[in-house]
């Protein structure tokens, strides 16, 4: 795995607020065809590294290289609508952010804005009905019912978006995002609020498009059940500073990290021993 | 409610009363020859009291009654008028607009149609044709613009200096109007580009009075308070609309061979300005299908959301600002030709404030309830000419009710700018 490029390379990453550093000197890689966890403890600085990769913070310090398509793009330097365009990152929200009073399979054409926006000769070719443009938006279409198919939506197409249950309108969040065609997914608590079952669905709608769509996966998430499932890599954050990084038995092994989750019960140095010995036996 | 808390709260509502009353009616002024004298009238303020003491217990019993037969029955009479007009307002794209189309085109034949219904109705299609411009940018964009009536000043000015100045006709100067005012929504686009709701709602305001008070002072182009007069009345593509016409050129009554009469030229401007506001129409409902205006209404929906799947807020933004005061461009040089005179008086706020009623009376986004709400509010003020001194009192009143009783405007339904076919056969390829 490590001969192919990274997707994404976070460099140095730290995010200033005023005197209070959200994010310290955080690196770490996602590669294309896996699943990248991030995961911490509330206030971690989880966020606020997905605001950074997404275009909606400017870091204060560091480099966000994005390999997509053959080309190199430094996001760090680039407006957050580009970041989408261009470099093909894709990501959805913590709190869901639909259009919730347009229908899902608009929601789903919205995301096609740039490629049918080109077709419609920039609205000019659209207004007198040019054929390319038709073909187009049947094109849109097309995508976005394979991905209502792969989401379980297509019977609620033409219903509101924000009349969907809470387990859809998550699922519909990451078809809008897959419909923009990204090379990284960046996912923001994507099974938060899920039931059991649903989030069991989801895992398997996450080994889908990683597997089948090439599409690299950058995960927030809380719910452990799905971060040690599916993931291929984990980055542990503390306080802003990354704590490990590894797969995720390694992580869910490593002192440091159960530290952070779980607070101290030993005194330092007997921690250390009992892992020691827990990593010889 | 107990008796006692009924007369606990209609006592509540007269002392209000009481206070408001004692400055209002409390006290007179009397002219006593030197200066004016104050005169109080205390039996005034205990009228007012009384009447809002009794008015509060009897609207109270009624709502308790009134409550109280909905448990029972369900169906109140304005409950049923809702229900009526959420019906019509999905229906307002299969017939209502048709139908409201045809009676348009169909009014000045109609036998009762005298210059004044005439006139009246081209009123009306104005304000009809800027609720749709103003749509584009409030009900679809959702950038509540309170300035509007600046790019109508901008068209009108447009037109009545082109056509004065160098002598374009009114097909030469409408595209160069639309063009003018286009730019001006640029340039108000650029600086409010970051703000949203009420901030946008401000700046909007102060840029329509910057263009008023610009046109009343820059006096050497724009005339100033004194306006621009004897602007180029309209001709029937080049057939101008007089008994005699000068020397070389044939008058519209005699191309066709028929007598000289002065409602040739009122029925063509009423045509000229339908024509001009089924174009807007056309264009609006064909542009909701297009990426530019689904990404508005996206826009209007979650900005931010917008930005994550790549779509540019400024470009989109501009764009409705700039279309949307293009059509506001056009109508405002079909007013200038059709009153042959304009001064900065007639692009006053209260105008922008209409034009804004019109949109959200009608329901944001409904092309259907802008014409029934622009026939409401320029048909009130005309039909209660008498009550001239209660008009804007009746006006506010209509608005209150309005609003309580259908908070959403009168139709506002959206239909979906696409639905899903059921799978295509062959795999979407024939179409």
């Amino acid at each position: 795995m490590s001969a192919v490029q990274p997707l994404l390379q976070v460099d140095h990453l730290t995010m200033r607020f005023g005197g209070l550093v959200a994010v310290n000197d955080v690196s770490f890689v996602a590669r294309p065809n896996e699943i990248t966890a991030i995961i911490g403890p509330n206030g971690a600085g989880k966020t606020t590294v997905f605001n950074c990769i997404a275009g909606f913070y400017k870091p204060t310090v560091g480099r966000l290289l994005m390999r997509s398509q053959g080309q190199e793009f430094l996001l760090e330097r680039m407006q957050g609508h580009d970041i989408a365009a261009q470099a093909r990152v894709a990501r959805t929200f913590q709190n869901i952010r639909l259009f919730p009073k347009m229908t899902v399979l608009e929601n789903l054409i919205v995301a096609q804005h740039n490629r049918l926006m080109h077709a419609s000769g920039y609205t000019l070719l659209g207004l007198i009905g040019w054929p390319g443009y038709r073909r187009a938006e049947e094109a849109a279409v097309e995508r976005a019912r394979y991905w209502l198919q792969r989401t379980a939506l297509e019977a609620e197409a033409d219903s509101l978006a924000g009349s969907l249950p809470y387990g859809g309108q998550r699922r519909l969040e990451i078809a809008r995002a897959m419909c923009t065609e990204p090379a990284l997914l960046c996912l923001d608590e994507p099974a938060a609020g899920l039931n059991p079952r649903e989030s069991a669905e989801l895992n398997d709608l996450l080994r889908f498009i990683r597997d089948e769509h090439g599409c690299g996966v950058l995960l927030i998430e809380h719910d452990m059940s799905v971060v040690m499932r599916i993931s291929d890599h984990v980055v542990v954050l503390d306080y802003g500073k990354k704590i490990a990084d590894g797969s995720p038995d390694a992580v869910r092994n490593d002192p440091i990290v159960i530290k952070a989750y779980l607070g101290e019960e030993f005194e330092e140095p007997v921690s250390q021993e009992a892992t020691a010995v827990q990593e010889q036996s | 409610m107990t008796v006692q808390q009924r007369m606990k709260d209609a006592a509540l509502a007269a002392l209000v009363a009481a206070i408001l009353a004692l400055p209002l009616l409390g006290f007179e002024t009397v002219d006593t020859g030197g200066p004016l004298g104050i005169k109080t009238r205390w039996h005034y303020v205990g009228y007012a009291a009384a009447a809002v003491f009794i008015g509060r217990l009897l609207l109270m019993l009624w709502r308790d009654r009134r409550l109280g037969a909905q448990a029972d029955s369900q169906a109140g009479g304005s409950e049923a008028g809702r229900a009526w007009l959420a019906k019509l307002s999905r229906k307002a794209d299969s017939w209502l607009m048709p139908a409201l189309i045809a009676f348009a085109v169909a009014l000045p034949l109609m036998p009762f149609a005298d210059r004044t219904v005439v006139d009246l109705g081209t009123v009306v299609l104005i304000y009809v044709m800027l609720g749709w411009g103003l749509n584009i940018v409030v009900g679809l964009a959702g950038l509540l613009d309170l300035g509007y009536v600046a790019f109508y000043a901008v068209g009108a000015y447009s037109y009545a200096l082109l056509s004065k100045n160098f002598g374009l006709n009114f097909w030469e100067c409408l595209p160069l109007a639309g063009l003018f005012a286009a730019m001006f929504g640029v340039a108000l686009g650029f600086p409010v580009l970051r703000l949203r709701g009420d901030y946008l709602a401000i700046v909007t305001l102060g840029f329509g009075e910057i263009i008023r008070i610009v046109l009343l002072n820059w006096q050497p182009v724009t005339g100033g308070p004194n306006g621009i007069s004897g602007i180029a009345r309209p001709s029937f593509f080049g057939f101008p609309f007089t008994a005699n016409p000068p020397e070389g050129t044939t008058a519209f009554h005699e191309l066709f061979g028929l007598d000289f009469a002065s409602t040739h030229r009122i029925v063509f401007l009423y045509y000229l300005i339908l024509a001009l506001a089924l174009l807007t129409n056309l264009f609006t409902l064909r542009i909701r299908r297009l990426p530019v205006g689904r990404a508005w209404e996206a826009l209007r929906e979650d900005e931010i959301a917008c930005r994550a799947l790549g779509i540019n807020p400024t470009n989109t933004k501009l764009t409705a600002f700039a279309i949307g005061a293009m059509f506001g461009g056009f109508a405002g040089s079909f007013f200038a030709t059709r009153q042959g005179f304009i001064s900065p008086e007639s692009f006053t706020f209260i105008e922008s404030a209409v034009i804004l009623a019109i949109v959200v009376l009608g329901g944001m986004g409904s092309q259907a309830g802008i014409v029934l709400a622009a026939a409401f509010l320029t048909l009130l003020p005309e039909l209660a000419r008498e009550f001239s001194l209660f008009r804007m009192l009746a006006f506010g009143l209509a608005m209150v009710l309005i609003m309580v009783w259908r908070p959403q405007g009168l139709l506002s339904h959206r239909d979906p700018t696409i639905r899903l076919k059921p799978a295509a056969h062959g795999g979407g390829g024939g179409g």
